[in-house]
Parts: C-alpha cells; structure tokens; sequence
C-alpha cells in the first residue's frame, strides 16, 4: 500500500468519526477504484422484523466509498463535497451479513468528478444497490490534514 | 391485520412515532425523532459530534443527511397514507445543497404523487432556517408489495 492509500483509507475511516463509529474500512483504492467495507451491527438494523440494515447505511457506505474512489482518481490530497447521490435499491441485504461496496471514479474534470459502483453483501454480481455520485473538488471550506 | 399494520393504524391515531423509533435500531444510533407541528411530522437529527464525517470542518456526514432525508420521507408517508406496510424505497436522490453543521438538522416531507404502487416523495433538510435548506431529495417508495 501506497502512503497516498494509506492517507485516503485514514481519511474516509478513522481520521473520521462518523464512519468510526460505523466500522467502516478501505479494503483497497487504487487508481479511482475503492473497494470498502461496513461491518454488519444490530445497531444499524433498519427493520426489526427482519434485521436488515437501514437505507442509510448503504447511502453512508456508498458516499464514503465514492468519496475514497474520487481521491484516488485524483492522485493527490484535495477537499470534496458531494454534490449529489443517487442510489437505487436493487434488493433487501441479507441480515447479518458485512456490506461491502466497489465505486469507480469514472471521469474527472477541474471541478467536478463523475463516480458510479454498487454495494453487495456477497457477490458482486448480484448487487444490493446501485450509484451515482458526483463530487465537487478543491471546496474552499475544507483542508485535508497535512495538507496546507 | 398484521402486527406492522396495527402499530401503523395507531401511530396514525396519536401521533406517537417516538414508539415507532423506539423499537429501530439504527434511528436510535443516528439519534432521529419526530414531531407532527400543524398535522405534518417534522424529523429531527438531533446534532452530535458521532454523525460528524469531516472532522476539520467540521460538517455531519453526508450519509447521515442522507438517512435523516430518506427517514422524513416515510415517517411522513406512514402519516399520510393508510398503508398497511412501511414503504420501501426503490430510489433517492440527494442534492447537497450546503455543508451541514453540527448541529440539529430538521426535514420536511411532500408527497408530491401517490398511486396505488408508488409514491414520489420530495424532502428537504435546514438547520436553523428551513429558506435556507442544506440538502434535498427526492425518492420513490413501493407501498404495499412485500417484493419488488
């Protein structure tokens, strides 16, 4: 692993206290590529009477897979905010099962990068949900650490 | 009639959805309540420092806006429908209009069309001045069908 992965898995996980909390870890990122990861928890349950994880979580993982995919693409530490998300729900998680995710960062321009992937709690050719995402770059508001 | 839809008749009847949020992990986790002001219900995500993403900002994760957009959308259908289920969103789109502050975000729900199968739900989410919204969605949600 790069410094640059390393930086980028810190960023969008631990250096992160939302997705901390959440467990969530890069699996790998690589040239605009981010595979990820969100551990199964009866505390993200969305419907009690199945035990399948709720909407929001995959949107989280989703967002924070896209935003790791996006950083990659570019090379180089730079602030984002997503623009805006979309995600279509393909079918129920299975309960108890990890939530992992593979968003591409498919395209980047000055201002704007264009990302798509899926999550899948088994295969990934049998989604559980689908994106597309596209991020604002260099936002005033935020510095990524160690960056001046 | 169901359990499910013997909780949804009587929520409609009191007003109570802190029972309905009660018995949900994750909107317990993320920190969600509901209070119906003028017969429409209003979710609130109170503002804590677990939901923040960016922690140099700092701002609430995306993924947590996300959930609270998707959430208002079908407490708010739950209120204004007769359904017999809770509804299933098939998709959502997000705009992120402004970086969120840590602090209590609140979102309002507008059904914008309703047939038997679907509905087409529109959100928004502010912070201290709903003019000024930080994020918007809209969604679509199967109603009563257990299966796609």
């Amino acid at each position: 692993m790069t410094a640059f992965q390393g930086l980028i898995g810190k960023l969008f996980g631990a250096a992160s206290p939302h997705t901390r909390r959440l467990g969530f870890e890069v699996v790998s990122v690589h040239n605009g590529v981010c595979v990820a990861r969100l551990p199964y928890s009866r505390e993200l349950i969305g419907d009690p009477t199945t035990g399948i994880l709720h909407g929001g979580v995959v949107t989280t993982l989703l967002d924070t897979t896209g935003g790791a995919a996006v950083l990659s693409a570019l090379g180089v530490p730079m602030p984002l905010a997503t623009l805006d998300l979309r995600i279509d729900y393909l079918r129920p998680s299975a309960p108890g099962r990890d939530l992992m995710a593979r968003v591409e960062c498919y395209k980047k321009t000055r201002n704007i990068a264009f990302a798509r992937g899926i999550a899948y709690d088994d295969q990934e050719s049998d989604p559980v949900a689908a994106m597309a995402a596209t991020y604002m770059l260099r936002t005033q508001a935020f510095r990524a650490p160690g960056t001046p | 009639m169901t359990e499910t839809s013997d909780a949804l008749a009587q929520l409609r009847e009191t007003g109570r959805f802190d029972l309905i949020l009660a018995a949900i992990p994750y909107a317990q986790f993320l920190g969600l309540s509901v209070d119906v002001v003028d017969d429409d219900p209003i979710t609130k995500l109170t503002g804590a420092d677990g939901l923040i993403g960016n922690p140099v900002l700092p701002a609430l994760h995306g993924g947590t806006v996300g959930a609270l957009l998707e959430s208002a959308a079908i407490f708010k259908l739950i209120w204004e429908i007769k359904s017999v289920a809770v509804p299933k969103t098939i998709n959502i789109t997000i705009d992120y209009l402004r970086s969120a502050r840590v602090v209590d975000t609140y979102a309002r729900a507008t059904i914008t069309k309703h047939g038997r199968r679907v509905a087409n739900v529109q959100v928004r989410a502010w912070q201290q001045d709903e003019t000024r919204p930080i994020a918007a969605a809209h969604a679509h949600f199967l109603l009563k069908a257990t299966e796609f």
